[in-house]
């Protein structure tokens, strides 16, 4: 390591050093060639993570645009995916489409339990039972998604036939869930996977913020005479709000992505349709998954076109969170 | 609250309205129950899912209902949150439990030595026998390789972001920090096979690591940077008051005061990283052999080969108990690398003064 | 201090039981060798004896068609029992994937159901040194076997126009008037089809829509090609994905390859316009690749079928699959590996293990020329 070479160029002794001096040069970090290598190794490698960022967009672009440029059709508006085909003919209409709404089902479903979980566990649960609910719902969040892919095609799927059935009874004049009684393996059932992967995480950030509202808040609505209802609508969740928002955010930029778990459980077509119960469409990264395996050299550019595309949108929602969060900063006990 | 007037205008006269008995929950969940069992019998619906729905729907309606005759209606909203909350709770636990117990119980089928130490060999993939010994060693050595690079990269831009960082650097590196943990792992692969593309690379454990390696270094970005925070300003200025130059006060004083939180956050990036499929299948390939050589061939990997039982096997049963006794040594894998993260950063937490 | 050293001394130990740890485990590990197992699928592996290993070791890649993996699968097994130097991974991720990765020098040999378009063998003249190009040695036959899964229903006669008009949405129930006009006496149940198709792009959908536009053009008015083009329905990736769901839904359809036909999933007959429907069998198949002419200039031995075929007992709907190899300049490292295996493949023994895992044989006087090439590899 470069760190214990540097040890022989030994400092100067401290006494030398005016003390009040001392903060401010030592902060600079350019006084002393210790100081000044670890800063270099340590901004360093900040820096390179901001290049790596760079090098995807610079490589995914520079793919996307060779891929582009041979489209024969409107690479946002096409309904096909067709890039073995001369000339290569494919759009993202479908993908977009079936992405956004997927996740879009995926939050509806999660965040509203996410944050009665989150809710469960920092005021409702007897105190016995909060702890392990807490801890083993953070392990949850660490399952793997294949193995949310493997649960949802064998166990999830087959259960799905009775909700589907009963949607199409009830709803189904809302051409939103008709069904024609094909295997359940259609965006609801996507969109309910991406709900019960997606549950652990909003939870676990939701649960931290919900424990950060000041006991002195709740106190004064009791002591006013509020039920445990009031307290938490008065204190908990206006204090709570953006936490949530960026939580919700988080686990949105994770359905999106989602791949494999996806993969294993939609039955995908090339097309938009308007019920969410028969099966098709697509999502971006379940179909570079799946059609990975049979591009062409062209195909896998068209594939890292809609990969930048998941990109950009990821940027977005991650960002937007970020922004978010950033408007409440927290303490820092460093560099106060 | 625009309710609460009419509310107080319903109260009895007494000091204290009437209450429901404490069991009065237990009761009301109990008729729930019963009752959409009989509906559902009657009704001739076949899915337990649905049977569950409509019980958690009479309770939330049947709590309101009672909680309102008898204490009125502020009581009465508050105990449909109070039962709200609670069914929730439930509905979210049933398919978490499920797919652990669905793991455990399929997966516990083929588990043994053997399935532990043989790969999967020349075995078709729809007949019985083989293994994921060659899957271990490929995630462990993917696993580890990203790691070795992620860690320290990790550790130290964190430490730059608390030590150092100011200004427009810090600032932009710190949002795209953020930013970058939601890359989806499929796009990290693609970027990895966009310079194996211009480079005619043949897949290979590596090529993994890297994408791998991009995915797990912001999280310990993240996580390090929390704990140097946490590290209170009175050990710093106290080393840095007796002359210690910085980069000293930063390895001997900064770092090993949070090294029990810094371990965890990396051991929680590995567990996060090791459940990885798109990138493995875009990048490493897959094999049936074991390849123990990171750097040349292609390797298997856990995910991956739960993926490719299930994809391969054409519903042949065989291939699916394997699938799930991969699953099974995966979740253990991650479970108890985050049991003992976990159990480190209590062990080891640091005194926050507080 | 103390405090310190303890921490350093601590991660040590846990990186040095960590290191220990994976080298233990790389000690104890082996490679299935297939004794275990119950050999259900490769009965017949071959003796061993006809196999000859010459001095060919190392790891053979190889990737291509999923439809042959299970023929594949088997020589394999056969192989390395008398070759234990040589590795053969085969990854069955389709046809396309196959000669991608060969045009791109990433595998030894491909396997694919269609056979080499010319850019294609304009982009292996690159891989394959001194002037050497892809050539394509039919290997495998396969009946694709229109499988179904209807309760109560064991026998099920099909013609062109009838396949052509579920898989197209434009029958939608079992007990349509067009189906029951074929099937006399079977009672067909009031049950909505689920048709089934291929979500990624494959050969088997290549040869499949192929039989359909030959032998129906008036209900089947796609122009073909590896992906699936109809509208409705619902896929599946690969023939295994196909399979697995036609298994698992009551009323489903969806081709696939016989081998891939078992366990509650039965194949229709097909009314060719023969005296009698033909059933999705080995010998059918190799029947009607029997009639096939070879097309392909030079070395390459690429072949046309007939698919609107009418002869009796022949089955139409087939795929051959092609193994795909320079035919000078391949890989020096990889040659031996590649020679004898595809030697062994291409020989009677390699042959006779087909039949018995539901693939069909190639027919003798072509894979005779078959041998010829391999032997003038270089």
């Amino acid at each position: 390591m470069d760190i214990s070479t540097q040890n022989t160029d030994e400092a100067p002794p401290p006494t030398s050093q005016p003390s009040a001096a001392l903060q401010k040069r030592a902060s600079r970090g350019a006084t002393r060639p210790g100081d000044r290598i670890f800063l270099g190794l340590s901004r360093g490698s900040g820096i390179f993570l901001l290049v790596i960022m760079a090098a995807i967009a610079v490589f995914l672009t520079y793919r996307a645009s060779l891929a582009i440029s041979k489209d024969h059709g409107n690479f946002l508006t096409t309904f096909e995916w067709n890039t073995n085909t001369i000339p290569p003919v494919f759009g993202i209409a479908v993908l977009a489409f079936g992405t956004v709404v997927s996740s879009i089902i995926a939050m509806a479903l999660a965040v509203p339990v996410a944050v009665a979980i989150a809710l469960f566990i920092t005021h409702y649960a007897p105190r016995r039972l909060s702890g392990p609910v807490a801890y083993v719902i953070d392990l949850l969040a660490a399952v793997p998604s294949i193995v949310y892919g493997l649960w949802g095609a064998l166990v999830l799927v087959p259960h799905m036939n009775g909700l589907f059935g009963w949607l199409d009874k009830y709803f189904g004049w809302t051409g939103i869930f008709s069904w024609q009684g094909g295997a359940p393996r259609s965006m609801l059932t996507v969109s309910i996977l991406l709900a019960i992967m997606i549950l652990p995480i909003i939870t676990n950030v939701s649960r931290e913020v919900f424990r950060q509202v000041p006991q002195m808040h709740e106190e004064a609505a009791l002591a006013l005479g509020a039920t445990r209802w009031e307290v938490i609508r008065m204190s908990v969740l206006p204090f709570g709000r953006s936490g949530v928002i960026s939580a919700s955010m988080l686990g949105l930029g994770r359905a999106l992505g989602e791949t494999m778990a996806v993969a294993t459980v939609l039955s995908p077509t090339f097309d938009i349709n308007a019920s969410l119960l028969d099966p098709g469409g697509g999502t971006f990264a379940q179909n570079i998954a799946s059609k990975f395996g049979e591009a062409t050299a062209d195909g896998r550019d068209a594939l890292i076109a809609s990969g930048l595309v998941l990109f950009v949108i990821t940027l977005l929602v991650n960002g937007a969170a970020r922004v978010i969060i950033a408007r409440r900063a927290e303490y820092s006990g460093a560099n106060a | 609250m625009s309710h609460s007037a009419p509310a107080m205008g319903k109260r009895p006269s007494t000091l204290r309205g009437a209450t429901l008995p404490k069991w009065s929950p237990w009761a009301i969940a109990a008729g729930a129950v019963v009752l959409a069992v009989v509906i559902g019998l009657v009704g001739g619906l076949d899915s337990k899912v649905q049977w569950g729905l409509i019980a958690g729907i009479l309770f939330v309606l049947g709590t309101y209902g009672i909680a309102a005759r008898v204490e009125g209606r502020r009581q009465a909203k508050d105990r449909v949150a109070t039962s709200l909350v609670w069914v929730c709770f439930l509905i979210a636990v049933v398919p978490l439990a499920s797919l652990i117990w669905t793991t455990v119980k399929r997966g516990v089928k083929v588990f043994d030595i053997y399935f532990l130490t043989h790969s999967m060999g020349v075995v078709a993939d729809s007949e019985p026998g083989g293994g994921i010994y060659h899957a271990i060693i490929g995630t462990l050595e993917q696993v580890g390789l990203a790691t070795l690079i992620a860690a320290p990269i990790g550790v130290l831009t964190a430490v730059y972001l608390v030590e150092y960082g100011r200004g427009k650097l810090s600032t932009a590196i710190t949002f795209f920090v953020d930013v970058m943990t939601g890359i989806p792992s499929i796009v990290a692969g693609l970027f990895i096979l966009s310079l194996m593309l211009i480079l005619d690379l043949e897949p290979f454990g590596f090529a993994g690591s890297l994408a791998l390696a991009i995915l797990m270094m912001p999280v310990v970005v993240r996580s390090t940077e929390e704990m140097l925070k946490l590290v209170p300003n009175e050990l710093r200025e106290a080393s840095l008051a007796l002359g210690v130059p910085k980069w000293r006060t930063i390895l001997k004083v900064v770092l090993p005061t949070s090294i029990g939180g810094i371990t965890t956050g990396v051991m929680l990036a590995v567990a996060r990283i090791t459940g990885e499929t798109a990138p493995v299948l875009l990048l490493v390939w897959g094999t049936n052999f074991i390849n123990t050589n990171p750097f040349s061939g292609a390797q298997a990997s856990l995910p991956l080969y739960i993926y490719q039982q299930y994809a391969n096997s054409a519903g042949s049963n065989a291939a699916y108990d394997r699938a799930w006794a991969a699953a099974l040594a995966l979740i253990a894998f991650v479970m108890i690398l985050n049991m003992v993260a976990r159990g480190i950063a209590r062990w080891k937490a640091p005194k926050t003064g507080r | 201090m103390k405090l310190q050293r303890k921490n350093r001394l601590r991660a040590l130990s846990l990186g040095a039981v960590a290191v220990s740890g994976a080298l233990a485990l790389t000690a104890c590990g082996s490679d299935d060798t297939g004794t275990k197992s119950s050999a259900t699928g490769g009965a017949t592996t071959g003796s061993a004896s006809s196999i000859k290993c010459d001095d060919a070791k190392g790891q053979l890649l190889a990737d291509g068609s999923s439809a042959q993996k299970n023929a594949i699968d088997a020589w394999v097994k056969a192989f390395s029992a008398a070759c234990s130097g040589v590795q053969i991974n085969y990854k069955g991720g389709g046809s396309g994937a196959g000669v991608t990765a060969f045009t791109q020098g990433q595998v030894a040999f491909a396997g694919s159901d269609s056979a080499l378009k010319p850019e294609e063998v304009a982009a292996s003249k690159k891989m394959c040194t001194g002037g050497g190009q892809g050539i394509d040695l039919p290997m495998v036959g396969g009946p694709i076997a229109v499988g179904f899964n209807v309760p109560g229903v064991d026998k099920l006669v099909l013609n062109a126009s009838t396949v052509a008009k579920i898989f197209d949405s434009k029958i939608s129930k079992w007990n349509d008037s067009a189906i029951a006009k074929l099937n006399p006496g079977v009672t067909l149940p009031d049950l909505k089809i689920q048709a089934f198709h291929r979500s990624d792009e494959s050969g088997t959908t290549d040869n499949f829509t192929k039989y359909l536009i030959a032998a129906a053009p008036s209900d089947w008015k796609y122009s073909g090609g590896k992906a699936w083009q109809a509208k409705g329905g619902q896929s599946a990736p690969q023939s295994s994905g196909v399979a697995q769901q036609v298994k698992q839904t009551s009323g489903a359809i969806g081709y696939m390859e016989l081998s891939f036909a078992k366990d509650g999933i039965k194949a229709a007959s097909i009314d060719t316009g023969a005296s009698a429907p033909v059933d999705a069998t080995v010998e059918n198949a190799t029947k009607a690749i029997a009639d096939a002419q070879v097309i392909g200039t030079g070395k390459d031995l690429s072949l046309k079928l007939n698919r609107a075929t009418k002869a009796d007992g022949a089955y139409p709907i087939t795929l051959v699959t092609y193994e795909i190899v320079c035919d000078k300049g391949n890989k020096s490292d990889s040659l031996a590996a590649t020679k004898a295996f595809l030697t062994y493949i291409a020989s009677e023994d390699g042959q006779k293990v087909l039949s018995s895992i539901d693939y069909a044989p190639i027919p003798a006087d072509i894979i005779a020329k078959v041998r010829t090439t391999i032997a003038g590899l270089s």
